[in-house]
């Protein structure tokens, strides 16, 4: 199986290769209009094939693997590192990314994958598929030489073959494991399509704003996914690490983080683009942008640049990617450089209270958090580079500079969709801001008359204060959102009489794209209003003998006994705790410790109770060593829920936002006789 | 006829929330009940773990332990909390700090972010002027009341129409 793996790669290998000379020659056949002895379109079209053959040879190398692991070959050295024999099926599955080769090799596989789709769509606009055809081509080779030269997942073991593998990291031994990796890939590759798109627009001078219409549902598909990604592997971490966070601010998180804020802001102002024929400039890097990040990403990742608490998959690869970083902006600088006339803007903003002067207040907030969390990142490098000596910059630092970032883009995402295009009137303004302005007052005051002050024991307490300051914001932003679809529906109603869920529906279904961007707001919104919630996290740690209790918010944990089990992948041992709640017994948790038989690495289980008032969270820490009695720590985060709630909405949205809109209403209205200007007949052919 | 917003006032908002925004960064926890927890959260567990000495769980860390007693003792002794990141930083060495200084290169940490921002603000406000100044201003149309009162209708109804979204 290893040789038919490395075989097949190799085969992937040559076929992208000559999917990008071939169609690289085809297109400058093409352009220079000189005859050949092969035409032009047939060379694309063999090449384009070449690349779909490309993706059919990594899907064989991708299933030997998989069929490798499932099948314990522990000839091939990255099984043995990362599988054992008592692994569970679908984990075996997922040790396909959870070292070096295999995830790389699943990132070669999802770009063959997109760049299959796309070379088999290629009918509706063919050369301009077939410029990106051959970019994502060059990407296609880049990864494919990487897993067959830097880092093979086929290499042999050397020396005598053990009976079982090492198994899998003990962290990684969790459900969303499975579909946290190839979500976030499916994101961050997603982004090379959009990118080809731009970049072979821009080569060659393509007309008009339609690379964005065609690329508009790969860019929001891959945002998608990496949302997901991102959210799932941050309810991973909530669940598998065991502090009772979420977002540490780690530098793998961080790199995931950076092309969603760009890929947001691309989103956004591309509308700019497709309604005023403005910002091209701006679109075009902010999608070279998006996918050098997504790059810059895996070089973070893979080089070892900086230390991380996802640290399992470092090696020397960083120079590989600092290399093809290097290539890839240089080949768009210098794009940039000869096609920029190609890029003006056919339209100026015209006030700064406009519904264009938003989008770009939006893209510089989110620019500006993008470049927080890169100067952040790499601060410890620069650090060490100017002074000698490495620094830590984490949580505390972004917390204190992201935070108020994240307050201001969540203020903007209500005032954004308020604002009229063009130019605001006070008369607008006051008629759209009432509301939610109401709301906001009403938050703050209810707010602090339920106890959510800035303050606490006497102090000021800054996180407190910006999540009151977040609750405000959210219930303006929900309240404008709602009042632009009760709006909309009362005119549905008016000119249908049909009732107001109908009209509700009738108006997504008219304008899909708008109100499916409003859902994804809200959704936004609600997972904000959870990351805020976490200023009023509370935590208890306590040592517990047999019956002894100890207390936090509502509940009162009681030390009901422990137990211990066994099986051929781990053992472990919880601690029973029964839950009481007004003195009533209302649930009962068991926080866990496992020790994995194959690595021997112990790992914490976190038991956690979700309820509408929030999570307990309880992590067994181990036994005193003097007592033996275990040690519990428990934390109440409010609101947690809020945040997966909202990747609900986000997915909802924006899966309306990519269905087709029904054909916008035609309305019939009178005009009143207009008096024709003398001008106006003289075109008319009058005299 | 719609009547834009002027510059200034906008200007004195955003002076207003940066004043709001400096106030409240530069004020902190002064709660001593919290001061482990607090400090806990500044510093680094020296484990490797790469996480925070409040947050280490990884199993059996004698590192984490031992800072905690360390940290509980120096605020019993009466340190104050700049006295006890000192003492920390030159036993661990500067990583044991969470978050940069505001010493030296460290202060560069902080203020890159504000001054990038603060430039790309008012970089953007001065440009958006600019185009709004230098646009060619067209000829009022004269008042009607029959057409403002049709257009009014046409916004009315266009609303749940086709602007907008992503």
């Amino acid at each position: 199986m290893a040789a038919f793996g490395s075989f097949a790669l190799l085969l992937a290998l040559a076929l992208a290769a000559y999917n990008l000379f071939a169609g690289t020659a085809a297109l400058r056949l093409l352009a220079s209009g000189r005859p050949a002895r092969i035409s032009a379109d047939r060379l694309a079209d063999t090449a384009r094939r070449a690349g779909i053959a490309s993706f059919v040879a990594v899907t064989a190398a991708a299933v030997a693997l998989a069929w490798s692991a499932l099948t314990n070959d522990f000839t091939i050295t990255y099984i043995a590192e990362h599988s054992n024999r008592a692994l569970p099926a679908p984990y075996k599955f997922a040790a396909l990314w959870s070292g070096q080769e295999g995830s790389l090799l699943l990132w070669a596989w999802l770009l063959g994958g997109y760049g299959f789709i796309l070379r088999l769509t290629h009918e509706t606009e063919v050369k301009l598929y077939a410029y990106a055809g051959t970019i994502l081509a060059a990407v296609e080779v880049f990864f494919l030489a990487v897993v067959n030269f830097a880092a093979p997942p086929f290499s042999l073991l050397k020396g005598a073959i053990p009976d079982d593998g090492n198994g899998l990291n003990p962290l990684l031994q969790y459900p969303e494991m499975v579909i946290h990796p190839p979500l976030l890939y499916l994101g961050y590759v997603g982004f090379t399509i959009p990118f080809a798109f731009a970049l072979g627009a821009l080569m060659m001078r393509y007309p008009g704003e339609t690379w964005i219409k065609v690329t508009r549902r790969w860019t929001l598909v891959s945002w998608l996914f990496l949302t997901l990604g991102i959210v799932v592997g941050m309810h991973w971490a909530y669940g598998v690490l065991g502090w009772g966070g979420y977002w540490g601010w780690d530098p793998v998180e961080n790199a995931s983080l950076m092309p969603w804020l760009t890929g947001t802001a691309f989103l956004h102002s591309v509308v700019m683009q497709e309604r005023k024929g403005m910002m091209k400039s701006w679109n075009i890097w902010l999608i070279f942008a998006t996918f050098m990040l997504s790059i810059l990403g895996t070089l973070l990742t893979r080089g070892g640049l900086v230390s991380s608490v996802h640290a399992f998959a470092q090696s020397s690869l960083g120079t590989w990617f600092m290399v093809f970083l290097a290539i890839v902006l240089a080949v768009c600088v210098l794009t940039y450089i000869f096609k920029r006339n190609h890029l003006k803007s056919e339209q100026r903003i015209e006030s700064l209270v406009s519904r264009e002067s938003s989008f770009l207040f939006n893209n510089l907030v989110l620019l500006t958090a993008c470049f927080v969390i890169l100067w952040g990142t790499l601060f410890p490098i620069l650090s060490e580079f100017v002074e000698g000596s490495k620094i830590t910059v984490g949580a505390p630092f972004f917390d204190r500079v992201a935070v108020p970032i994240g307050i201001f883009l969540l203020f903007l995402t209500g005032v954004g969709p308020l604002l009229p295009w063009r130019a605001a009137s006070l008369q607008a303004i006051r008629r759209n801001f009432l509301l939610p302005a109401l709301a906001v007052w009403a938050t703050v005051i209810g707010g602090i008359t339920a106890g959510v002050q800035p303050w606490q024991d006497g102090a000021f307490d800054i996180g407190r204060l910006y999540a009151l300051v977040a609750f405000a914001l959210a219930a303006g932003v929900l309240t404008a959102i709602l009042s632009e679809f009760l709006r909309g529906a009362r005119v549905i109603v008016r000119q249908t009489s049909c009732n107001l869920f109908a009209a509700i529906y009738l108006l997504i279904r008219r304008n899909t794209r708008r109100y499916g961007g409003y859902c994804v707001h809200i959704g936004v919104v609600v997972a904000m209003i959870g990351l805020a919630g976490a200023a009023f996290n509370r935590s208890m740690e306590s040592e517990l003998a047999l019956h002894d209790r100890m207390g936090i918010g509502p509940y009162t944990l009681e030390n009901a006994g422990g137990s211990q089990d066994t099986n051929t992948n781990y053992n472990s041992e919880s601690v029973l705790l029964d839950v009481y709640r007004g003195g009533k017994r209302v649930f009962q948790v068991a926080p866990e410790r496992r020790t994995y038989l194959a690595s021997d690495q112990p790992q914490t289980m976190a038991a956690i109770h979700s309820g509408p008032g929030g999570d307990l969270y309880v992590i067994y820490e181990g036994t005193d060593s003097d007592t033996g009695h275990p040690i519990i720590k428990a934390l109440l985060n409010p609101l947690v829920g809020w945040i997966w709630t909202g990747l609900v909405f986000i997915v909802f949205g924006t899966l309306v936002a990519l269905t087709p809109g029904l054909r916008p209403i035609a309305a019939t209205v009178r005009m009143p006789a207009v008096r024709t200007a003398p001008a106006e007949a003289a075109l008319k052919g009058g005299d | 006829m719609a009547t834009p917003l002027r510059f200034t006032s906008w200007a004195k908002a955003l002076q207003a929330i940066a004043l709001v925004v400096a106030v409240t960064l530069s004020m902190g926890t002064s709660n001593d009940s919290g001061r482990v927890y607090d400090l806990s959260h500044r510093l680094m567990c020296t484990c490797g773990c790469a996480q925070m000495l409040g947050e280490c769980n990884q199993m059996g860390c004698a590192e984490s332990a031992r800072a905690k007693a360390e940290l509980t003792a120096a605020i019993a002794s009466g340190k104050t909390d700049r006295q006890i990141l000192d003492t920390f930083a030159a036993k661990y060495g500067a990583t044991v700090l969470a978050a940069p200084t505001t010493k030296g290169f460290d202060l560069v940490a902080w203020i890159a972010p504000v001054a990038v921002f603060a430039a790309a603000l008012m970089g953007t406000i001065l440009l958006v002027r600019r185009w709004s100044v230098g646009r060619t201003q067209l000829p009022a149309e004269p008042a009607n009341p029959e057409i403002d009162a049709l257009r009014e209708q046409i916004r009315r109804e266009t609303e749940a129409g086709i602007e907008g979204g992503f």
